[in-house]
């Protein structure tokens, strides 16, 4: 352990040139922004990604002109081939799910306001802080390498099932070198996000402010905090597996793939492997990661509706619980995944029992936000539209969930376009408004400038009529036996359904465009934005309690100290209806 | 009325508003807050504890899933690098011991702790040459990594706790070049959490070696 504390990293004066402040800065809130412009240079391509995907999927033979020159075997003369199609969809997913699902709600909110929000200097570890921000870098450029090389990038989809991941280049274009490199990067993604959840969660634990108790940390500091105890354990698995993928893959051993397998006409050399072991170890980790994504918007969503609403939550601490119940049975359920997989039938029946039975914190934590919306007076601003679309998209995503945790039922639906559309509601885009609310209520504090609230709102509305014209079809897609993965539907029993396909392109194209107002804001607010005051919001925890943007120490060299709950709204304060964290003013009652 | 959701707060505020109170870390204050380079060490165990945990049931299942697990004798020198292992934790502790007198017992002290951790690191070395031995022999029954699963969990399992090793190895030099360089004035807390790790290294080896004993 050879780190220094954030106590003496910070004893000396401020970082100066311009590397150590910029771009290897221990600091947590460089580092934090660091890793929201990575999470939006993936989301960028994640999104181009997907446009490419749905394009093709409507007009398959229409030339997308320059394309041929990203991936001359992959879109000869401008149109994408079956494969290609698979290798834009292992990449979109690839992207989103680690570099942006992982990376912005988890990595770049976090590290900017959890040391804030607990009065703490800086992460325990700033060292192992700038590390893990770099090594999670490094993993995004062996990631994309892959669509320069001449294989290209992997055809296995983000979950990369063995044994097809695990043969070599016979198992298709992409899965040579393309396939290592997604194998490589995961295995130092899952390095960067070790660390980084070690440092979340020493830095809750020892670097709390005077009087701030655990019970007195804001609700999304909690979420941050179990969502690093899921991250460190989840990651811990998904690296062994990587590494037994790469062995088998460029050693020889055969530890996922099966004897007697013939891939391309070839028999493969290897022996007595287990193609469910991928599986298994791979959804330890996967089933998790969903609540990775998730449960951070969770708790930036409960912060930004409190502050909204100028009142309370019903019960602040149910919502705590209810968040760490959904990460206690998330190491329950990977096998939900897994019904078809040709796992034992009476397993299906164990895993789908605590599959439902995480309906009822996930319940819990809806009927806390509906409740204490309830006759309340929120104000209506692009943080807390996005705060209440978040809650429209849980549910609507959610509900779907009922009917895939049924064993009987996901012998239909499984890879079809309804789940599909199940996880991109609940994890992809719910988790995405989280971000936005985030971005749009924190911006000034985290560049000292605000963002336009009209073009923010503007932003919300095309965004949530566009996502639900996007993912609502996907559900009636999939009941009807629209399989997933497949890159064109001209002329078989899907044909009928090309019209609703189009449909959905064209809201995706639309949604696509409308995000690029959501950039515009970013740019433009960041240098012509209105000065941020220490507090535009009223709101009531430490980070709106020092400057913004917070000076490179947070608190000035000062130690806060702590008096109060999180939430002291709806009570007679010397500043109005709210008293701050560490305002030594005693709350009515 | 309060509208708090938390529970009222039992104790009274802290009563200093002292806030330009110290270097001494602020969270310090707070009953069952610690050092957190010790509550790091521990994050980081569990997180090594889960890793190997996902090697063992992945070792389980593979040897279910085909009739091809043969048994491999271990090479017998594992026994005596659990041997240097073990020691290598016990010259550690003498070396805690000494160092721990530090501030009043100066220079003595410092060269005895010295001394004890210049034998862990030897010890440490001989287990990572003993580990390196052992695949040689193994090697030299033709038993590689690929030859058999018994033969590539033994390879993936040794290897991967050689290299958490090597991490410990690598944190006790910096530590004791620490000690050189600062002499007294050196910071416990990071050689507290390195003799931490290190035992740890030793219970993990322990349990590996009892799985590669059973299984392969």
């Amino acid at each position: 352990m050879e780190e220094t504390s954030a106590q003496q990293a910070h004893v000396h004066a401020p970082p100066e040139g311009f590397l150590r402040k910029y771009v290897f800065s221990l600091d947590h809130k460089v580092i934090g922004k660091q890793y929201y412009a990575l999470a939006l240079l993936a989301v960028s391509m994640g999104m181009a990604l997907s446009w490419l995907m749905r394009f093709h999927l409507v007009w398959p033979t229409t030339r997308i002109p320059g394309l041929e020159l990203i991936s001359k075997a992959g879109a000869p003369g401008g149109i994408i081939t079956p494969e290609y199609y698979l290798s834009l969809l292992t990449m979109h997913g690839t992207l989103m799910v680690f570099f942006v699902l992982t990376n912005a709600p988890f990595a770049a909110f976090g590290n900017f306001f959890l040391p804030i929000q607990i009065g703490a200097e800086d992460m325990a570890f700033p060292r192992f802080n700038m590390m893990s921000f770099w090594t999670t870098l490094a993993a995004f450029l062996v990631l994309i390498l892959a669509f320069v090389i001449p294989d290209g990038p992997p055809i296995s989809g983000w979950t990369s099932y063995a044994p097809l991941s695990a043969v070599g280049k016979d198992a298709g274009p992409g899965m040579g070198w393309g396939m290592n490199l997604w194998a490589i990067s995961i295995a130092i993604f899952c390095i960067g996000s070790l660390l980084g959840a070690l440092n979340f969660i020493a830095t809750t634990l020892d670097l709390r402010a005077k009087g701030m108790t655990l019970m007195r940390m804001p609700i999304c500091t909690w979420a941050w905090f179990i969502t690093s105890c899921i991250a460190l354990l989840a990651f811990a698995v998904l690296l062994p597996a990587c590494i037994l993928l790469i062995l088998d893959r460029t050693a020889g051993t055969s530890f996922f793939i099966p004897s007697g397998l013939v891939v391309s006409d070839r028999l493969q050399p290897h022996s007595g492997g287990s193609p469910l072991l991928w599986q298994h170890l791979f959804w330890f980790f996967g089933h998790p990661e969903v609540y990775i994504a998730i449960l951070p918007s969770m708790g930036i969503v409960s912060h930004i509706l409190i502050n909204s609403m100028r009142k309370p939550l019903l019960s602040a601490r149910v919502i705590i619980y209810s968040m760490m119940s959904i990460g206690f049975l998330s190491w329950m359920v990977w096998g939900h995944h897994m019904f078809v997989s040709g796992m034992n039938p009476f397993s299906s029946l164990l895993f789908s029992f605590p599959t439902l039975t995480i309906t009822i914190p996930a319940t819990i934590m809806t009927m806390i936000w509906m409740g204490s919306l309830y006759g309340a007076n929120i104000r209506i601003n692009a943080a807390s539209l996005f705060a209440l679309g978040f809650i429209s998209m849980f549910v609507s995503g959610g509900v779907s969930g009922f009917f895939l945790a049924q064993p009987s039922i996901d012998i239909v639906l499984h890879a079809t376009y309804f789940v599909v559309g199940h996880f991109h509601m609940v994890m992809g885009v719910a988790s995405i408004f989280g971000v936005f609310a985030g971005t749009y209520f924190w911006f000034g504090k985290m560049t000292g400038r605000m963002m336009n609230e009209t073009l923010g709102q503007l932003h919300f509305w095309l965004t949530f009529i566009g996502t639900y014209c996007i993912f609502m079809p996907f559900h009636y897609l999939g009941l009807v036996g629209n399989v997933r993965r497949y890159s064109a539907f001209v002329n078989d029993y899907t044909g009928p359904l090309l019209p609703l396909h189009k449909f959905i392109t064209i809201a995706a194209l639309c949604t696509g465009a409308a995000q690029l107002i959501f950039i515009f804001n970013l740019i433009y607010s960041r240098y012509k934005g209105a000065p941020a005051p220490e507090n535009p919001w009223n709101g009531t925890t430490l980070e709106w309690s020092i400057p913004s943007p917070p000076p490179w120490n947070n608190f000035g060299g000062k130690h806060p100290v702590i008096y109060h709950d999180p939430y002291q709204y709806d009570v007679k304060g010397s500043k109005g209806d709210y008293i701050m964290q560490d305002s030594p003013e005693p709350s009515a009652g | 009325m309060s509208s708090t959701i938390y529970e009222p707060v039992r104790t009274p505020p802290p009563a200093s508003r002292d806030s330009t109170a110290s270097g001494a870390r602020v969270a310090k204050v707070l009953s069952g807050a610690g050092e957190a380079s010790q509550s790091g060490i521990w994050v980081g165990i569990f997180a090594i504890t889960m890793s190997f945990a996902a090697f063992t049931s992945a070792l389980f299942v593979r040897q279910g899933s085909a009739a091809d697990w043969t048994h491999i004798a271990l090479p017998p020198i594992l026994y005596g690098n659990t041997l240097a292992l073990l020691l290598s934790s016990a010259t550690l502790q003498m070396a805690r011991r000494a160092l721990a007198a530090v501030p009043s017992a100066e220079p003595h002290a410092v060269r005895m702790g010295l001394g004890w951790l210049m034998a862990t690191l030897a010890l440490g070395f001989v287990f990572v040459a003993g580990q390196f031995e052992a695949w040689r022999q193994l090697a030299a029954q033709g038993l590689y990594l690929a030859t058999n699963p018994n033969s590539s969990f033994y390879y993936v399992l040794t290897a991967m706790h050689g290299l958490h090793v090597l991490a410990g190895i690598v944190a006790l030099v910096l530590v004791m070049g620490r000690i050189v360089a600062s002499g007294a004035a050196f910071r416990k807390s990071t050689f507290e959490a390195t003799a931490t790790y290190w035992h740890f290294m030793g219970v993990l080896w322990l349990y590996l070696l009892l799985v590669l004993r059973t299984k392969l």
